[in-house]
């Protein structure tokens, strides 16, 4: 166990975890020629095409250090928010971590959240200064930042190329020297934690854990301590790129189980698998559960394809562990979920997911976040969804839920950022200069106002220099409406949205508009009315379709026409009927495409 | 019966709008006749062993050819298939290409119809359009044709130019009456994709008119015809008595026929085939006696939804009885369930066991007919 070495690397987004993560690969030879191409660790096809790590990969590799073979076992991670539940579950199973900061950008809000996270499971942190190539890179000044912010001596602090591989060498040394190996009894009763899980569609449920003590071997009878569940290892092994079967794995290692695991709610992330004979007495404290930020309707574009969703988001589920849901029903769209999501990056992700690997394609409905709603009578409803709202008459008050959040700045952008927490209804909580032109804001905000459009936001007055990071932080009385949008007089339910009152004027007129643009003319005039109760407070019409014929149809137009018009008929069986309204599935997204 | 179309693709400038296949003029014409007779030889099995009702030269620019051209194709033609006094021989001509020998060759050489690209007789539309003719020359084209002997002439007109107003299309449709013709065939302009037009409207460079002027043109165009005794039998295309062209039509009734040159379309009821539209794979192919082309094979539901796109575009609408013989009970009743509504606002009625758009809700028969074809889930 003195030779294995478990670590991840943590970051604020883009710094470049995952290009250290291929150098580190490349020095341990551990992938083969044909394997290796830039950040492989990113395997999933959407994190290739957005660039960025969407899941926390483990992998294994052999260094040889002062003539002593090493296991170490990396865990790259994300670094954007919607995703810090994958980065506190690798910290979990490591011992330490490399802590990544971009020469040219500095400490940003993620570098400071994560290292907390990593602080707090007593992590042993090796800061490193990355892409020192750049032109922009201002090593010194960001050795002086990590020094402040960690407190560590200067001369500890690494610095890197992970593009040239310049300095990497160093890193793996570092970490035999500076991490400390596991702890652990192999001989003592099984513990591992699992800490991820995928469904395979050849191999069926995979569960990945990490051992604190005890052995596991191939065919040994085990149990999940949480459900209670017993199987048969049928095989276990170690993470490289692939899945590679081992006879036995010791306490301080990472790998992978399979087991005929039957259904998917029997795979809890944070869970502990023990020995059937010999079972440990106690259960590693599992994850601490997260908490969704944002709630959304999802529904099958094919209304037939209900329970195959349901399928499809258990599936998921095992490898997203920040994902709920629950069933729920609506007049617009029929039988769907209602499901809750880290962040709208994290409800796009799982959108794509469901349509790239189980083809289901979703329509999701305008999201929010929940409620607290106090009846007349003294009960507190939790609301997640526009039509779980009690009657007006019920509602004693609402409170919504507020956030706290640090926005990291360049001096220059501080009046710009601090006009839009306040437009934001935030209020400043401190302010501190972390150098002369680097400042660090902490605002509270009700939470529905940094979901939808804060990101952006900030990123755009700030040049993509500021960066922002929150927690959730208890609730507060909300002045709160429910905004209802009609279709020729029809209420459509999966439009509705909740909303802070001064904003619903507002936001009720920009939505008819937007859905004016998004449903297409039809044969007939179709009102769009925004409401909130009786009275109507937007309206804009489509106006109905007085020209659509084809000039010329001659012998070679024929196939062509034929071939449009049995296109745009797909496209109309895929939308859906509201009344005699046909609206297509875009409509229900309208309010995410805003501005 | 079938028919024969043959596409000349030569014109000496291209116009605006305009987005048929056609090349410039050039040494390739004085080989074309040979090239097509060739083709015909190559292709003729198409419509194995059926009658010739109508041949059609149409373009590019027909009237690019000489009259010895023509001939020479029209005999090609009688040598393969049989041609009567009664066969309907159309040929395109440009206002500013036909002269008094150029008509009477054509006419020598057995074409018995005439139509003319006219397209407006206002100077403004016209170089709008980038015609290369006026109104003056258009004006002239008719009456040097009827000068010449022929009888049935049908003249081509665009409506809905952003530059037009109804009172600019009232007067190419007066005009158009007040001239002894006995066709008009009537385009709202499109903008295609490919053309200038196509590009000068994504770059907002031209804007659309405004679909109420379309409209109300549309209604004027109706009026003026019921006024002078035509008959609007297609959405485009109005005829006096007996003179609707029997090629035009037979597109929308279903009857065989073949194309030949680049880009030409042929149809025998179970087929498609389309000809390459680059001239030299087209032309390669015939030197070669591999054809160029491309093809389709209708299934059951495609000649359903083909038979619908067709038929309804015309006065004649689509007999309920004989499509029943024809396809199976499933397709029919799904569309007459999709029909329902639309013969609940008059938008189609059912009259004499024919399916119709009436006239005035023919501006939105895409919509319609949409509706009513069948696609597989
Ligand atoms: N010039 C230079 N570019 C680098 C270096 N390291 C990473 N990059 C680039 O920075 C970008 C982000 O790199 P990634 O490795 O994907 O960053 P990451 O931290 O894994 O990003 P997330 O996982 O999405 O948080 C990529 O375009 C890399 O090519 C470096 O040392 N020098
Ligand atoms: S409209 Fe006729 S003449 Fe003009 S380019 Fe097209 S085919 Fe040639
Ligand atoms: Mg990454």
């Amino acid at each position: 166990m003195d030779n294995i070495r478990n670590f991840c690397i943590i970051a604020h987004i883009d710094h470049g975890k995952s290009t250290l993560a291929d150098r580190l690969l490349d020095l341990t030879h551990t992938l083969t020629e044909r394997e290796s191409q830039n950040q492989v660790l990113d395997s999933m096809e959407l994190e290739r095409e957005k660039g960025i790590t969407i899941k926390s990969h483990a992998i294994q590799m052999e260094y040889v250090y002062e003539g002593t073979n090493y296991l170490l076992n990396l865990i790259d991670t994300p670094g954007h928010v919607d995703f810090s539940y994958e980065v506190s579950r690798a910290i979990a199973s490591c011992e330490g971590a490399l802590l990544i900061v971009d020469a040219t950008q500095g400490i940003q809000a993620q570098t400071i959240s994560n290292l907390y996270l990593a602080l707090n499971h007593d992590l042993e942190i090796i800061p490193v200064v990355n892409k020192i190539d750049m032109d922009a890179a201002m090593v010194e000044d960001v050795k002086d930042q990590i020094v402040d912010l960690i407190g560590c001596k200067r001369d500890t602090i690494l610095s890197v190329s992970a593009k040239t591989g310049e300095g990497v060498p160093a890193i793996l040394d570092e970490i035999i020297k500076r991490v400390k190996p596991p702890q652990g009894d192999s001989e003592a009763p099984l513990q591992a934690l699992i800490f991820d899980s995928v469904f395979n569609q050849f191999r069926g449920i995979i569960a990945y854990f990490k051992i604190f003590n005890g052995t596991i071997k191939k065919g040994d009878k085990v149990k999940f301590f949480n459900t209670g569940q017993e199987y048969e290892a049928d095989e276990v092994g170690i993470l490289r790129l692939k899945l590679v079967p081992r006879g036995s794995l010791n306490a301080g290692n990472v790998g992978y189980i399979i087991s005929g695991i039957k259904e998917s709610k029997e795979v809890k992330v944070g869970d502990t698998i023990t020995h059937i004979e010999r079972p440990c007495d106690k259960a590693i404290d599992g994850f601490a559960d997260v908490k969704p930020m944002v709630f959304a309707g999802l529904y099958p574009v094919d209304a037939d394809e209900y329970e195959d969703l349901r399928a499809s988001l258990d599936k998921l589920r095992l490898n997203d562990a920040s994902l709920t849901y629950e069933p729920e029903s609506s007049l617009a769209l029929g039988f769907g979920f209602r499901c809750g999501f880290l962040g709208l990056l994290h409800m796009e992700i799982v959108q794509e997911r469901l349509y790239r690997e189980f083809d289901i394609d979703v329509i999701t409905t305008v999201p929010n976040v929940s409620y607290k709603v106090h009846t007349t009578k003294g009960e507190i409803i939790e609301v997640h969804n526009p039509s779980g709202l009690p009657a007006p008459t019920v509602i004693d008050h609402i409170e919504e839920p507020v956030i706290n959040a640090q926005v990291i700045t360049k001096s220059e952008y501080l009046g710009g950022v601090m006009k839009l927490c306040i437009d934001k209804r935030g209020i400043l909580k401190n302010q501190v200069f972390l150098t002369s032109d680097r400042v660090e804001l902490t605002f509270r905000l009700p939470l529905s106002d940094i979901v939808f459009d804060f990101y952006d936001k900030l990123k755009s007055i700030s040049r993509g220099y500021a960066s922002f990071d929150y927690h959730l932080d208890g609730f507060q009385t909300a002045t709160l409406v429910k905004l209802d949008i009609l279709l020729n007089g029809e209420m459509v339910d999966a439009l509705s949205s909740l909303i802070h009152r001064d904003y619903a004027y507002d936001f009720g007129r920009k939505m008819c508009e937007k859905l004016r643009e998004l449903i297409p003319r039809q044969q007939f005039d179709i009102a769009i009315q925004a409401a909130i109760g009786a009275k109507i407070i937007a309206r804009e019409t489509v106006k109905a379709l007085r020209k659509d014929v084809t000039a010329k149809c001659y012998g070679g137009d024929i196939t062509r026409k034929r071939k449009l018009l049995e296109k745009q008929k797909k496209g109309k069986k895929r939308m859906r009927q509201i009344g005699t309204v046909e609206v297509p599935q875009e409509a229900f997204l309208a309010v995410l495409k805003m501005d | 019966m079938a028919g024969i179309y043959i596409h000349v693709p030569f014109c000496k400038k291209k116009c605006l709008y305009c987005d048929f296949y056609s090349i410039g003029t050039s040494s390739k014409i004085s080989q074309y006749p040979i090239l097509i007779e060739k083709e015909l030889s190559l292709r003729k099995n198409f419509i194995a062993n059926q009658r010739i009702d109508t041949i059609y030269f149409g373009g590019g620019t027909p009237s690019q050819l000489e009259p010895l051209q023509i001939d020479y194709m029209l005999k090609s033609i009688s040598k393969e298939f049989y041609i009567s006094h009664d066969t309907e021989i159309t040929i395109e001509v440009n206002p500013d290409d036909i002269s008094e020998e150029l008509l009477q060759g054509y006419r020598l050489a057995g074409v018995n119809r005439i139509s003319i690209g006219i397209q407006s007789f206002i100077d403004d539309e016209l170089l709008f359009l980038g015609r290369r003719h006026n109104a003056q020359a258009a004006e002239q084209s008719v009456i040097l044709a009827l000068n010449n002997g022929f009888k049935n002439i049908s003249i081509d007109l665009i409506y809905g130019l952003p530059n037009s107003s109804i009172d600019s299309w009232r007067y190419s449709l007066e005009k158009a009456f007040s001239l002894n013709i006995k066709h008009l065939s009537c385009y709202h302009l499109t903008y295609e994709e490919g053309t200038v037009f196509g590009r000068r409207l994504k770059n907002k460079k031209i804007e659309e008119i405004d679909e109420s002027i379309s409209i109300q043109q549309f209604d004027l165009l109706r009026e003026l015809s019921i006024k002078t005794g035509f008959t609007q039998y297609e959405i485009s295309n109005l005829a006096k008595e007996n003179y609707h062209s029997r090629h035009n039509t037979s597109y929308w009734q279903g009857i065989s026929y073949l194309g030949l040159g680049p880009a030409a379309h042929s149809y025998n009821g179970d087929k498609r085939e389309w000809n390459s539209s680059s001239y030299n794979d087209w032309a390669q192919g015939i030197e070669s006696e591999k054809p160029a082309l491309e093809y389709e094979i209708l299934d059951e539901q495609t000649k359903f939804n083909e038979l619908l796109l067709t038929h309804l575009r015309t006065i004649w609408g689509l007999n309920l009885l004989s499509l029943k013989k024809d396809f199976n009970k499933t397709l029919v009743n799904q569309m007459l369930k999709s029909a329902e509504p639309y013969l609940k606002t008059g938008k189609l009625s059912i009259v004499d066991d024919c399916l119709r758009i009436p006239s005035k809700y023919l501006f939105t028969s895409d919509g319609i007919i949409g509706e009513l074809i069948q696609i597989d889930d």
